[in-house]
């Protein structure tokens, strides 16, 4: 393995503010460009803070053409009067370019960015108190040849957390400048004004030579850093105190598990009682807007299209954002606080027992606010068949999609009687009880495929503990903003797109001129044909519509009958719940809300289980295996019911 | 033996899943198959580190293990094989 051996000679050994300046220059002529330095450091180094601090206001921030990246530039005035332009590149962990930050760092650095000339030093920026994986970045910026000055920051962290590094033994390893500072405090920041005032006149000066190691291989750069690490006698500081603190009580072998149940509890209870207000209000405005609306708009097929058609079906979606926002900003907040890697490590050994492992709670968690996200989730996972099997069952939990069905179908046939006195009602008892049912059959359904077709032979569990934080309410808020948009989307594209069709089918063919009744349409055909396949189920040709477009999203369910109804003119708008009535039995309600809790009925899920296995196979045997699990599923439940009820 | 500070110490067949928490240790080499050593080695697994025994998840569940400034969690199967060295000096009970 190469690395860097023998000491430096000579080199007045550097403390931080006492930088060596081997090779000094006469400064640049005048009417060159300015100086330009580029800060450059892994992700949460402090590089930000530190460019704040240097440039105060003088910034401004960029964007790279053709990149999504952003950049900042900004202006430090030195103390002899000099101008330098820093700018701040993408926070990168190495500079070999897989990912676009990658690139654009990399590019930038060597020179490669027709747009932005090459810049004459480095800052880097590294977290001192993680220095085995940060240092690892220092031997491609290094190898640049370009004058660097390495800081190590946050010095006051790493002296309180019981942590030391001898920073004149690290410079002269990297035979480059290094200084100990805390961005955040402002200590230290003087070493960087002597590096800036050097390099004015350190410019065009050869590079000093240390050998690196090969950069492409991760395991060797570590060991690399660590052979630093150990000649400059680095001591890795303990986990933050409040770390440690929490820890004791979160990890506890008897608080532990009660305060993990608690916060389950907590976290499902708060989407049912804080969004029901939110919820009630939303439905009552998409009702009340309607009405507005046919009274405002002359009566014509368009209106009925426009009102039937586009708002109630698309209304009828909307009510459920709330709820959906709510659940992502308590995985948000569950995630960001570090709490999430401690919830995998308690789940580890109940998930062992059912062939997974602690990792696949973090997706399994997200998969009840949609499957899609977590499918994504799944690349925590190393373990290939561990993250298939996991992405196999994630759309067994009960997701928010299904929602809007689950509370419709309970409204309308489950009567609101009493199970345990004041505690628990009939209706929350089934809502519960399909929870319960869609997180036993995804368990279940993970045994059988890990002990058959995705059977490995040691499944490995390793994940990181990141100290705790307080979420912030940047990353809150970009959060729900993304799952927001992705959410409105669905309901602007494919939703509507579903509800106008839906609208058109069931309005053509025209009877002499006129609009048929549900009954002649197009719909009714289609409905009509695959009823000999749900009659056993207790469904009718009106449920088989709903079936058939909730294939693209399981919410579009209720949209469909809202539009199907909506058609047959229900004066009484006692509703869609009165309605159903007609077209389902109590126990025809049962068979449909078990179809619903097995059914994979959701495009968009299927197609990043697509992407992310990389083929029709996997997304193909998951709709198999769903679809045949909720046939056999609800034909069961409705003889059951049917037996029971009479 | 004359133990010269570049010898490499004999082989040790203590693994880190037989010490107890709060203990130090010197990782001595992992004998687990090429794609999980890689991936502890890129936490920072690497032998000739220190390694800190931390908590045990309730349960007895898997372990987190301070190593190289971060903490990592395995299970008492992965640590079993990983193999360490306890070094009398630095070989001390480090409190929470």
């Amino acid at each position: 393995m190469s690395s860097c051996h023998g000491e430096t000679p000579g080199s007045g050994l550097p403390r931080a503010g006492l930088l060596p300046n081997p090779n000094i220059l006469p400064p640049r002529p005048p009417g060159e460009r300015p100086i330009i330095v580029a800060i450059v450091g892994p992700p949460n180094s402090g590089k930000s803070t530190l460019f704040n601090r240097l440039t105060g206001l003088r910034q401004k921030v960029a964007n790279f053409p053709g990149v999504t990246v952003e950049h900042r530039m900004g202006k430090a005035k030195l103390k002899s009067h000099q101008e330098v332009f820093l700018v701040d590149l993408p926070g990168v962990y190495s500079l070999v370019p897989r990912a676009e930050d990658e690139q654009v760092t990399h590019d930038v650095l060597t020179g490669a960015r027709p747009d932005f000339p090459k810049p004459d030093a480095v800052i880097l920026i590294l977290d001192v108190t993680n220095l085995g994986r940060n240092l690892v970045l220092a031997a491609p910026i290094l190898s640049l040849g370009l004058p660097t000055l390495v800081l190590l920051n946050m010095a006051d962290d790493l002296a309180q957390r019981g942590g030391k590094v001898n920073v004149a033994a690290l410079s002269s390893e990297l035979k480059s400048p290094v200084a100990l500072i805390s961005a955040a405090k402002g200590t230290g920041i003087d070493s960087i004004q002597q590096f800036l005032l050097g390099t004015a006149a350190r410019l065009n000066a050869p590079p000093t030579r240390i050998e690196l190691p090969v950069l492409q291989d991760v395991p060797t750069c570590r060991q690399w850093a660590a052979n630093l690490g150990k000649r400059a006698s680095y001591r890795p500081p303990a986990p933050p105190i409040w770390t440690r603190r929490l820890d004791a009580v979160f990890l506890h072998p008897v608080a532990g598990p009660l305060i993990f149940a608690a916060i389950l509890v907590a976290v499902f209870q708060s989407i049912f009682s804080w969004a029901t207000p939110v919820m009630n209000f939303l439905s009552a405005s998409v009702e009340s807007s309607g009405v507005w609306m046919k009274h405002v708009l002359p009566d014509s097929p368009f209106s009925s299209l426009l009102i039937d058609g586009v708002w109630k079906g698309v209304g009828s979606v909307l009510v459920f954002l709330p709820q959906i926002l709510l659940l992502f900003f308590f995985i948000g907040i569950l995630e960001d606080s570090g709490y999430l890697a401690r919830a995998a490590l308690i789940a580890d050994r109940t998930m062992a027992k059912f062939g997974l492992q602690g990792k696949s709670f973090i997706p399994l968690l997200s998969a009840y606010a949609c499957a899609v996200p977590a499918v994504m989730a799944t690349r925590v996972i190393e373990n290939k068949r561990d993250r298939i099997a996991t992405m196999l069952i994630a759309p067994l939990m009960t997701c928010s999609a299904r929602l809007p069905v689950y509370i419709l179908l309970i409204a309308a046939f489950i009567p609101n009687i009493k199970v345990l006195g004041d505690f628990l009602s009939l209706p929350t008892a089934t809502m519960l009880g399909l929870y319960v049912l869609g997180f036993a059959a995804a368990i279940l359904t993970a045994r059988a495929l890990k002990s058959t077709i995705l059977k490995s032979k040691n499944t490995s569990f390793v994940l990181e503990m990141p100290p705790y934080r307080w979420p912030t309410l940047q990353s809150l808020s970009l959060r729900l903003v993304d799952r927001a948009k992705v959410f409105l989307r669905r309901a602007g594209t494919v939703i509507l797109a579903v509800s106008v069709l839906l609208w058109i089918l069931a309005h053509l063919p025209l009877e002499g001129g006129k609009i048929p009744t549900l009954d002649h349409s197009f719909a009714a055909s289609i409905g009509k044909a695959i009823e000999p396949l749900i009659k056993p189920l207790g469904f009718n040709w009106k449920i088989g519509i709903g079936l058939i477009s909730s294939l693209i999203a399981r919410e579009v369910m209720v949209s469909t009958l809202g539009t199907i109804y909506g058609i047959q003119g229900d004066e009484h708008s006692a509703g869609l719940q009165a309605a159903l009535h007609h077209d389902l039995s109590t126990a025809g309600a049962i068979a449909l809300l078990i179809f619903f809790a097995f059914a994979m009925q959701c495009f968009s899920t299927l197609a990043v289980v697509k992407r992310e296995t990389g083929g029709w196979r996997w997304p193909a045997f998951q709709f198999s295996y769903m679809l045949a699990m909720a046939y056999s599923g609800s034909w069961l439940a409705y003889h059951i019911a049917s037996h029971f009820l009479g | 033996m004359a133990a010269s500070p570049n010898d490499k110490p004999p082989a040790s067949h203590q693994s880190l899943a037989e010490l107890r928490t709060g203990q130090r240790c010197i990782l001595d080499r992992l004998d687990l198959p090429e794609d999980l050593a890689r991936r502890l080695m890129e936490l920072g697994f690497l032998p000739g580190n220190e390694i800190v025994l931390g908590r045990k998840a309730p349960g007895g569940g898997p372990r987190v293990y301070r190593v190289d400034g971060s903490e990592v969690a395995l299970r008492q199967e992965t640590a079993a094989h990983l193999y360490v060295r306890r070094d009398p000096e630095s070989d001390l009970i480090v409190l929470s």
